[in-house]
């Protein structure tokens, strides 16, 4: 599909069930507005008209307020549009929870482009691949400012923060080639931070796949740099000093040295790499480095990939994510 | 008929300089005797200069961005000229035209007067806040202008902080320092509202543009301190390197966005607000009714100003801010539609058996009506979660709210300026040219923004240099809107000029219109009132014609 065949565009494409839902929010809601603004759009013409000036016609006031007409259209297209909040409100939390099994995509922006990662260890600059059908979650972080990854056709955007994750996802169900933005303002050319979505065939992306494919998967290449930023010396069993083993940690609550728990996710272990101090796990003397500004935020991405796949304690690392 | 009225008449007649009493126009004529004044008409006149001069820069920008917009490749301006255009664009008319526009001219010069006193509360601090406003604004605009500034009127960290390589630091400090004269005019207003009423001139006596004037005066006094420190903290990151909002040095990178918007959602209504106190002054003089409502409406402006303060999260549904904290965004932004729906079923029902008389002020109005609904509307799509999550940051909400700023409170201020400009001037507009321009501004505005809802609403980003072929048609119609709307201004700027020597001189009340401004002459003698008007009647007291027919 070209996606600058058509000369003139009314409506995008939707290429997700959610943005499908996405245009009978709109609609219906403009359905309703009209039912409420045309009181004032025909009252205003009509009156203009009617009651001009020196035109003889039936003035007679009631003196006196109507305290129920008042309250009434303040009140009535007040709950009606309470509809649409609610409704609203429905799809953003359908937007906010990805479904279990979701394959999850690395976006790594910077001034001005984007870096996609895939589990399999395949990157890619700008344009993105998905296997139609399949939940796709997107994690995106920001090497510097903010920025926004926008898919009109799957009807969503999240802003790219720098230092702290931020996610979205969808599920595409029309194969294509969409479109993809930048939609925070970030500089220079950020009207060029810009791609394509390719949403593919699940055969045909498993042949994208195995065409684009690296040697290893991004939690193989998580291994590779456990060792080379030297977290293996601490944290492999039979090291000399006392770290605590990563096996299991992902996905499971840590006590802290303050008292509580936190569970371990993506920002934990990316805050853990960057800033060991800021939260002390209970039990262990904090002598583990910081490592900020030495790993670069598409590296980071596989190290904790890595680490994520360390499911369970003593389970030998298989090299793909747990879900 | 005033005798200046008559001595204006003709301006080939020398003006008896003896034995009557002057207006304020013609009481002094030296350049200093204008620059030194504490005469609050003519510090709105003043005021009403010094905007008018950054509306044009500010169209000029406009009208470049617009330019480029025409290709979708952007090969008539630079990338970072391009950033820099609407940057100028969004930094002059957001802070030297819109926030200053109604308040500080029609405010200055018709507050006193409609609750009959001779003078703001504090006459020299309103001086001082033109003379910071201009060596602010005048500033700034040489900055953006001259070095450039590429980061928007929103300022966001940590790009502005230390990511731009503009000239970011003196448009901080300007937007800093006119800050200051927004607080004090807002002081004069709170203050002559509370103690200078004139006798029998009660709270639900005032017009509903002093309620709105004292609304935005609240707001202007509540949320620009909030701006200051935001404004001071994204120096102190740039200038010094301490983090506040760049977490590479420590900060929160979305701390900008809540503190910024803090300030900016209130100060949607400051812009709004006063357009619609000068919409609840016109359609009753035209309609020669009660305004429908007074009450409601006056308590609306009130509750405007209240919960406007608990609604900037809806900029930022999409930055990772929590569920529910979006949720509770939402709903509350729902909440505030209400007080201006109010308003605007109020005006139509102004209208309802009125006598009514489509002159220049009064379409223009009535074309306010049309655009703020459309906006208002289009406000609530946005703070609808699932609609907002696709179209934030696109042009649908750039037209959004061109609809409220330019559909709204510009078309506001020229219904304003034409309604009162025989006070102001002494002298009337040419009603058919007033017709005309009215028609251009309406239909060149609905060009230029209606496509972009439908822009916007296809995915084209806001503040994009380049864009899509897909989307250039649409582009294309927006920028010969531009064109017809900047046609359409073009008019007033003439005519209204024109009228000052040529124009027909004014009656005291041109428009049979209620209000204590319209029993003094035209133009106002420098003290407004020769004795202290005593206030016994209500306010838009048009009973005497409804009792007619
Ligand atoms: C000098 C030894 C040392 C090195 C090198 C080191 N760590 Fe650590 N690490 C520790 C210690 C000790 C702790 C526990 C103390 C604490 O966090 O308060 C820890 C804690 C952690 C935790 C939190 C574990 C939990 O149970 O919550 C993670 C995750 C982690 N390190 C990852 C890494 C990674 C990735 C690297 C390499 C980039 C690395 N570490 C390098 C010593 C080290
Ligand atoms: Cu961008
Ligand atoms: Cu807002």
């Amino acid at each position: 599909m070209n996606l600058s065949q058509y000369p003139l565009l009314l409506w995008p494409p939707a290429a997700s069930a959610i943005a499908q839902e996405t245009d009978w929010l709109i609609l219906a809601w403009t359905a309703l507005a009209l039912l409420l603004v045309a009181p004032v759009f025909v009252g205003m013409t009509w009156f203009a008209f009617h009651f001009r000036a020196g035109r003889n016609v039936h003035r007679g006031v009631r003196e006196g307020r109507n305290h129920l007409l008042e309250v009434g259209w303040m009140v009535i297209p007040f709950v009606l549009t309470l509809i649409f909040f609610a409704w609203g409100a429905r799809v953003f939390d359908e937007d906010w929870h990805p479904p279990a099994g979701a394959t999850e995509i690395h976006a790594i922006g910077r001034q001005w482009m984007w870096k996609f990662q895939h589990p399999g260890g395949q990157s890619e600059i700008n344009d993105l691949h998905v296997p139609l059908g399949q939940p796709i979650v997107i994690s995106e972080i920001s090497q510097d400012v903010i920025h926004s990854l926008y898919i009109p056709a799957m009807r969503i955007q999240m802003e790219t923060l720098p230092d702290r994750y931020t996610r979205l996802w969808f599920k595409a169900d029309r194969p294509g080639v969409y479109r993809m933005f930048c939609s925070e303002y970030c500089g220079t050319d950020h009207s060029k931070m810009d791609g394509e979505l390719y949403v593919m065939k699940p055969a045909d992306y498993e042949a994208w796949l195995a065409h684009a494919g690296t040697a290893d998967s991004l939690a193989a290449e998580g291994k590779v740099l456990f060792s080379s930023y030297g977290c293996a010396g601490c944290h492999l069993p039979g090291a000399t000093v006392r770290a605590p083993s990563l096996a299991g940690v992902y996905g499971n609550p840590v006590p802290m040295a303050d008292g509580g728990t936190i569970v371990a996710d993506d920002s934990y272990i990316r805050d853990k790499i960057l800033d060991p101090d800021a939260r002390k796990v209970a039990g262990y003397k904090q002598i583990m480095p910081s490592f900020k500004g030495q790993i670069p935020e598409d590296r980071l991405v596989p190290l904790i990939a890595y680490i994520k796949s360390l499911g369970a304690p003593n389970a030998e690392p298989n090299g793909e994510p747990t879900p | 008929m005033s005798p200046s009225d008559t001595a204006l008449r003709d301006p080939l007649t020398p003006r008896p300089t003896l034995g009557r009493p002057d207006d304020y126009l013609h009481s002094e004529h030296t350049l200093r005797s204008w620059l030194l004044t504490h005469d609050h008409k003519r510090i709105g006149i003043l005021y009403l200069l010094s905007i008018t001069f950054f509306f044009i820069i500010g169209a000029i920008a406009a009208g470049l961005v617009r330019l480029s917009l025409i290709v979708p490749n952007g090969m008539i301006f630079s990338n970072d000229t391009y950033n820099r255009l609407f940057s100028i664009h969004g930094i002059v008319m957001v802070w030297f035209f819109l926030i200053p526009s109604i308040p500080n001219t029609f405010g200055n010069f018709l507050l006193p007067i409609m609750i009959g006193a001779k003078e703001v509360a504090f006459p020299r601090l309103n001086l001082l806040s033109w003379y910071i406003f201009m060596v602010a604004s005048l500033f700034t605009l040489a900055d953006v202008v001259i070095g450039g500034v590429d980061t928007g009127w929103t300022f966001y960290a940590p790009f502005s902080t230390t990511f731009s390589s503009a000239w970011v630091v003196p448009a901080l400090i300007g937007v800093i320092v006119v800050g200051f004269s927004s607080i004090l005019t807002g002081l004069n207003f709170v203050v002559t509202v509370h103690t200078m009423r004139a006798p029998g001139m009660t709270w639900f006596r005032m017009p509903i543009f002093v309620w709105t004037m004292y609304a935005t005066s609240l707001i202007f006094l509540l949320a620009t301190p909030v701006l200051t420190i935001t404004m001071l903290l994204l120096l102190m990151e740039r200038g010094f390197h301490i983090g506040v909002f760049n977490p590479a040095i420590g900060g929160d990178p979305v701390l900008f966005q809540h503190m910024f918007w803090f300030y900016s959602h209130p100060a949607v209504y400051i812009m709004v607000l006063p357009g619609m106190g000068v919409i609840s002054e016109v359609v009753p003089a035209f309609a020669q009714r009660r305004l429908f409502g007074y009450r409601f409406v006056a308590y609306a402006s009130i509750a405007l100003a209240t919960v406007t303060f608990l609604v900037w999260g809806h900029h930022m549904f999409v930055n990772g801010m929590s569920e529910y904290a979006s949720i509770a965004f939402s709903i509350m932004s729902f909440v505030v539609a209400v007080p201006s729906a109010v308003k605007v079923y109020n005006w139509t029902a102004t209208m309802y058996k009125g006598a009514i008389k489509l002159r220049t002020p009064m379409i223009f109005a009535m074309g306010y009506v049309g655009l703020f609904v459309v906006g208002g509307i289009t406000g609530l799509y946005l703070a609808t979660l699932g609609v907002d999550e696709h179209v934030h940051d696109t042009y649908f909400v750039v037209a959004h709210f061109h609809y409220i700023m330019v559909g709204g409170t510009s078309i506001a201020f020229l219904a304003g300026l034409h309604y009162w400009w025989p006070k102001f001037t002494g002298r009337m507009y040419p009603e058919p040219w007033g017709v005309v321009a009215a028609l251009f501004i309406f239909i060149g505005f609905n060009a230029t923004f209606f496509p972009q809802f439908i822009l916007g609403y296809l995915g084209m980003p806001r503040r994009y240099h380049e864009y899509p072929p897909e989307f250039q048609i649409l582009n294309v119609l927006s920028s010969v809107g531009a064109t017809i709307l900047g046609a359409g201004y073009l008019f007033p700027m003439i005519y209204l000029v024109w009228s000052l020597r040529f124009g027909d001189p004014a009656p005291a009340n041109p428009w049979d219109a209620k209000g204590l401004e319209w029993t003094i002459a035209s133009p106002p003698p420098e003290h407004n009132f020769a004795r202290v008007p005593q206030v016994d009647f209500e306010p838009y007291d048009y009973s005497e014609r409804e009792q007619r027919t």
